[in-house]
C-alpha cells in the first residue's frame, strides 16, 4: 500500500483532469495518490473532487512549474 | 471564508457570474438587443461573420461588442491574477471543425446554450427542446469521454500566440467603431463589409460602451470562476459536482426575475423572438451543439474566456465558429422564426456523424 500511484493530468482540457483523478482514486480505498497539473483551474478542480471523495489534498509548486497534488486516504 | 484573491474560484464564483449574466442579459435586451438575446455568443459570432461577409444575410450583419468584451475581459483577469499561459497542440484542426458544426447545430435552434436559458428565463417554451437536446448531446459526449476520448495534450506556446485572439478582438472593435467599408459596387461606391444589419436582429443592439463595458466584466468574472453553461451540466452527471451547475440556476432565475421586472417575460410557443416552433429540430440541433461542445470541452462563452487566457485551441474553435456561421447561412442551414431551413436537417445529421467519429477516434497517444 505504500506505492504512489501518479497521474499526469498535464496539458488536458476539462474535465479529463478531474475524470482520470476520479476514475483512479474511485479504485484505492486509501493510500497516496500524486496528481500532476498545469492550471490553476484543474489544480481546484481536482482538489474540490478528492476533497469530497475524502481525501487530504496538499498542493505543492514545483520549480518546473505546475502543481503537484498529493492526495492522502 | 476565503481571501478576495480566491472568491470568485470558491463556490461563490458560478452563482455570483451567473447572477451578473441573467440580470444584464434582458437589460441589455431593453437597450436594443434581440429579444431573448441580451447575449447569445452564437448568434452574435454569426452577426460577426456576416459583418465581414462571411455570410450574406442582410438581417444578422453586426460586430457584437458583447464577443469582444468577453475576450478582453478575460485577459485582463487572466494578466492580473497570472493565468496568461499561451498554450496550443492539442488537436486544432479538429476543434475547428467542432467549432464550425456547434454553430451549425445551434443556429438550427437559434441560440447557443447561453440563450437557451435565456429563452427559458424569458418564457420562449421552444427553449425546452432545445435544453433538453442540449442535454441528449452532453449525455454522448460524457459516453465518450468515458471511452477514454480525449483530443491529447496542449503544450506551452511561444508568448505571442496567445495574444492572436485578443488581438483579432481590438481589430473586430476597430472596425466596428470606424465602420469601414470595404468594398464598392458597380458605380464605385462604398459598400460592405463591414456589413451592418438596416432591419432585422442583426440591427437591433445596445449602446456600443454598455455592450463592451458590461461584456468587459463577464468575462473578467467568467474567467475568475470558471463560468460555464455546458461544464455544468457535464460536471453534475460526470462528476456529481453542481460547482458550474449552480452557477447556470443562478443566471436563470436572475434573468427570470428581471424579465419580469422590466415586462419581458411572455410565456409561450408561438410568435416568440428569433425562435422557431419545431420540436424536433429544436432537439436535434443542440443535441449537435452539446455534442460539439462537450468534445470540445466547453460552452461557447467558455472557448471566448479560455482564449483570453491564450489558449490558441479555442481560439481555434471560436475561429471555426465564425467560419461555421458562415456556412450555415450560405448552405441554407440556419433557421428562421419561419422553421428549420431546407438543409438545416441534413447538416445536423452530418455534424453528428462527424462528432461521433471524433469522439469515437481520437484518442490520447501513447508515448514512445
Amino acid at each position: 500500500m505504500s506505492d504512489i500511484v501518479t497521474v499526469d493530468v498535464r496539458g488536458l482540457s476539462c474535465p479529463q483532469p478531474a475524470l482520470q483523478t476520479k476514475q483512479t482514486i474511485k479504485k484505492l480505498d486509501s493510500g497516496i495518490v500524486e496528481v500532476l497539473v498545469d492550471t490553476k483551474t484543474s489544480r481546484d478542480n481536482v482538489s474540490r473532487l478528492a476533497g469530497k471523495a475524502g481525501w487530504d489534498v496538499t498542493v505543492e509548486e514545483p520549480p518546473e512549474g505546475g502543481f503537484k497534488l498529493t492526495l492522502k486516504k | 471564508m476565503s481571501s478576495p484573491r480566491q472568491f470568485f474560484t470558491s463556490r461563490w464564483g458560478p452563482i455570483v457570474t451567473g447572477v451578473f449574466i441573467g440580470v444584464i442579459a434582458p437589460i441589455l435586451v431593453k437597450l436594443g438587443n434581440p429579444g431573448n438575446m441580451g447575449i447569445c455568443v452564437v448568434c452574435f459570432n454569426r452577426d460577426i461573420a456576416g459583418a465581414l461577409g462571411l455570410h450574406r444575410a442582410a438581417v444578422v450583419q453586426y460586430i457584437r461588442p458583447e464577443i469582444i468584451g468577453f475576450v478582453l475581459g478575460s485577459l485582463i483577469a487572466a494578466l492580473i491574477y497570472r493565468e496568461f499561459k499561451p498554450r496550443t497542440g492539442s488537436a486544432p484542426a479538429a476543434r475547428f471543425f467542432l467549432g464550425m458544426f456547434a454553430v451549425i447545430g445551434a443556429l438550427v435552434f437559434l441560440g447557443c446554450p447561453w440563450r437557451a436559458y435565456l429563452r427559458l428565463s424569458g418564457g420562449d417554451w421552444n427553449a425546452i427542446p432545445g435544453i433538453l437536446g442540449l442535454l441528449a448531446g452532453i449525455g454522448i459526449g460524457i459516453v465518450f469521454l468515458r471511452m477514454g476520448f480525449s483530443l491529447s495534450r496542449n503544450r506551452n506556446a511561444p508568448k505571442a500566440l496567445g495574444w492572436v485572439l485578443p488581438i483579432f478582438m481590438v481589430v473586430l472593435l476597430l472596425l466596428l467603431v470606424f465602420k469601414v467599408q470595404f468594398g464598392r459596387d458597380a458605380s464605385g461606391n462604398p459598400t460592405g463589409p463591414i456589413f451592418f444589419s438596416e432591419k432585422g436582429p442583426g440591427s437591433m443592439h445596445a449602446p456600443i460602451l454598455i455592450s463592451l463595458v458590461v461584456a468587459i466584466v463577464i468575462g473578467f468574472l467568467a474567467q475568475r470562476s470558471r463560468f460555464c453553461t455546458v461544464g455544468a451540466i457535464r460536471d453534475l452527471i460526470l462528476l456529481r459536482d453542481a460547482h458550474l451547475f449552480v452557477g447556470v440556476l443562478a443566471l436563470i432565475l436572475a434573468a427570470f426575475v428581471t424579465n419580469l421586472v422590466l415586462g419581458q417575460f411572455h410565456s409561450g410557443f408561438a410568435n416568440q423572438p428569433v425562435s422557431h416552433t419545431n420540436w424536433l429540430w429544436n432537439f436535434m440541433g443542440m443535441a449537435l451543439a452539446g455534442l460539439a461542445f462537450t468534445l470540445a470541452g466547453g460552452c461557447p462563452g467558455r472557448q471566448l474566456f479560455l482564449s483570453g487566457e491564450g489558449d490558441g485551441d479555442s481560439a481555434m474553435f471560436v475561429l471555426g465558429m465564425i467560419v461555421g456561421a458562415g456556412f450555415s447561412h450560405n448552405f441554407n442551414a440556419a433557421s428562421s422564426p419561419k422553421g428549420p431551413a431546407v438543409f438545416g436537417p441534413a447538416m445536423v445529421i452530418v455534424g453528428l456523424i462527424v462528432c461521433v467519429v471524433i469522439g469515437l477516434t481520437m484518442r490520447e497517444p501513447v508515448e514512445g
